[in-house]
């Protein structure tokens, strides 16, 4: 595996390619031609990113799985070498314990964890039932064709998370319309910082409510560890940011990206419409979430001690990249892997990311997903898109890959 | 086989409790907890899912 790293790619300063790369046209839903080549050529490649900088790119899931694993990288933005996405993230606060190491990462962690437990999340399935059926009865009772993401796929994380958390629905356009602004990589940083003001600047009104007035919500659990000191009221309102955001763009552009990508493959379509089999609909969203790349500008840790990964020496103060996008792509642990097969058992996916960062939200996305796949194309079994692929709008701009507008008619 | 689990590492994903629903379970906070920790023969195949996708190395089976 050495030779194969110590390629000419890297050799030459400033000859690595550039990352991010752009996808081919006609394929919105396969990664980067230009990053499937780096993978046949390696584990391991340097590429280029915005600021000049040449960080490593992982290629390979052993790889992608061992460095993310790895207590020797960071998931500290602030380390030297760590490999930032946009100018406006460069030297911005952090955003809670994503962006911390151990111990201090899971100290606040944990302090979240307890909703998202396997129980906690089925007890929600009844609630996020209702709300997909009832979003689904909207559309059915006006006239076509319809946004999908306004109408459908926007809507549900947003009802479920502001639940979750207990704040009022009512406020979610002002959420959404600044999440769209700090996950716009084209945003300035003044931009993004006046966003993420206003968002925190609410939330920390509702977590000092319930310093004195406790519900049975998160953002109470949350408040609760304020009057314990054991979390400063900025930290609490950095946890509750993290939170609302989060469940937001993903599970979103998963249901848009999905729908688009069983349009175009109409037999993997028709076994999800023609199932009641709750264990075809989780093979399917596990498929999904494989094949699909909504985090498409990976994961990213600075190196902090010298590691060895296939045979190179990855030196600390680099920066490193895993893109799981091509890690589920990876033809030694996925056959024909670009091949979309709601079949197949997928769940070894690290679309999730993988260590002790992994998605804290997975179990409620995952269950979010299954009653999203498992209802909608059953109850609009015409469901097609009302226009051409070709003019569907990808966010190639946005930090969560997605789609902007997706217009269907049954 | 027996199963061990380092509670410390875990990171609360239940991602070991979707693969293996008999021998895993989780406490108030998310935790992973183990039911059992011998793992019959049908077991096994549900816990070797468990232990790959566990993303904090947390589980491991190993010969009773
Ligand atoms: S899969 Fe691992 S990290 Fe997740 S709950 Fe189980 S033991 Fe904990």
């Amino acid at each position: 595996m050495a030779e194969t790293v110590a390629g000419p790619a890297h050799d030459v300063a400033g000859t690595a390619p550039e990352f991010p790369m752009p996808r081919a046209s006609r394929c919105p839903f396969d990664p980067p031609p230009g990053l499937k080549e780096l993978q046949e050529q390696g584990p391991l490649a340097k590429v280029r990113l915005w600021d000049g900088s040449e960080p490593w790119l992982v290629t390979r899931y052993a790889e992608q799985r061992a460095v993310l694993g790895d207590p020797r990288v960071s998931a500290d933005t602030e380390q030297p070498g760590y490999p930032t996405k946009a100018s406006a993230e460069a030297g911005e606060g952090k955003l809670s314990f994503i962006m911390m190491d151990d111990p201090e990462h899971a100290r606040l962690r944990r302090m979240v964890t307890a909703p998202f437990a396997i129980r906690k999340v089925e007890a929600l399935r009844p609630a996020v039932q209702r709300i997909v059926d009832g979003l689904i009865d909207d559309m059915l009772a006006g006239p076509g064709p319809v946004d999908l993401v306004e109408a459908f796929a926007l809507p549900i994380p947003s009802l479920v998370i502001c639940e979750l958390l207990g704040v009022p629905y009512a406020d979610h356009a002002m959420f959404q319309d600044n999440t769209r602004t700090m996950v716009r990589t084209t945003a300035t940083p003044e931009e993004r910082g006046a966003a993420t003001r206003e968002i925190a600047g609410y939330l920390a009104g509702q977590i000092a409510r319930r310093l004195t007035d406790p519900q049975d919500d998160l953002l109470s659990g949350i408040a609760g560890r304020v009057a314990a000191g054991e979390l400063t009221h900025g930290q609490a309102t950095e946890m509750a940011l993290l939170l609302l955001i989060a469940g937001h763009e993903t599970t979103a552009n998963m249901i848009t990206l999905g729908t688009a990508a069983l349009l175009e493959h109409p037999d993997q379509l028709a076994l999800l419409r023609d199932t009641d089999d709750p264990k075809l609909v989780a093979s399917a969203v596990e498929e999904l979430l494989r094949y699909l790349h909504i985090t498409h500008l990976g994961r990213r840790r600075a190196v902090t001690e010298d590691i060895e990964l296939a045979g190179q020496v990855i030196r600390a103060g680099e920066g490193v990249i895993m893109v799981n996008e091509i890690g589920n792509r990876d033809p030694e642990v996925f056959e024909d892997p670009d091949r979309l097969d709601i079949t197949r058992d997928a769940r070894r996916h690290v679309a999730f990311g993988f260590g002790v960062h992994q998605c804290l939200g997975q179990p409620l996305a995952r269950m979010e997903l299954q009653v999203v796949y498992g209802t909608l194309y059953r109850r609009i079994p015409t469901l097609r898109l009302a226009c051409a692929l070709e003019d569907v709008r990808f966010k190639h701009d946005a930090f969560i890959y997605g789609i902007h507008e997706l217009p269907v008619a049954w | 086989m027996k199963v061990e689990l380092e509670a410390d590492k875990c990171v609360a994903s239940g991602q070991c409790v979707v693969a293996a629903m008999d021998v895993f379970d989780q406490d108030d906070e998310g935790i992973a907890i183990l039911l059992t920790e011998e793992v019959g023969d049908d077991q096994v195949d549900d816990v070797r899912e468990a232990v790959a996708v566990c993303p904090a190395a947390a589980i491991r089976l190993v010969q009773a």
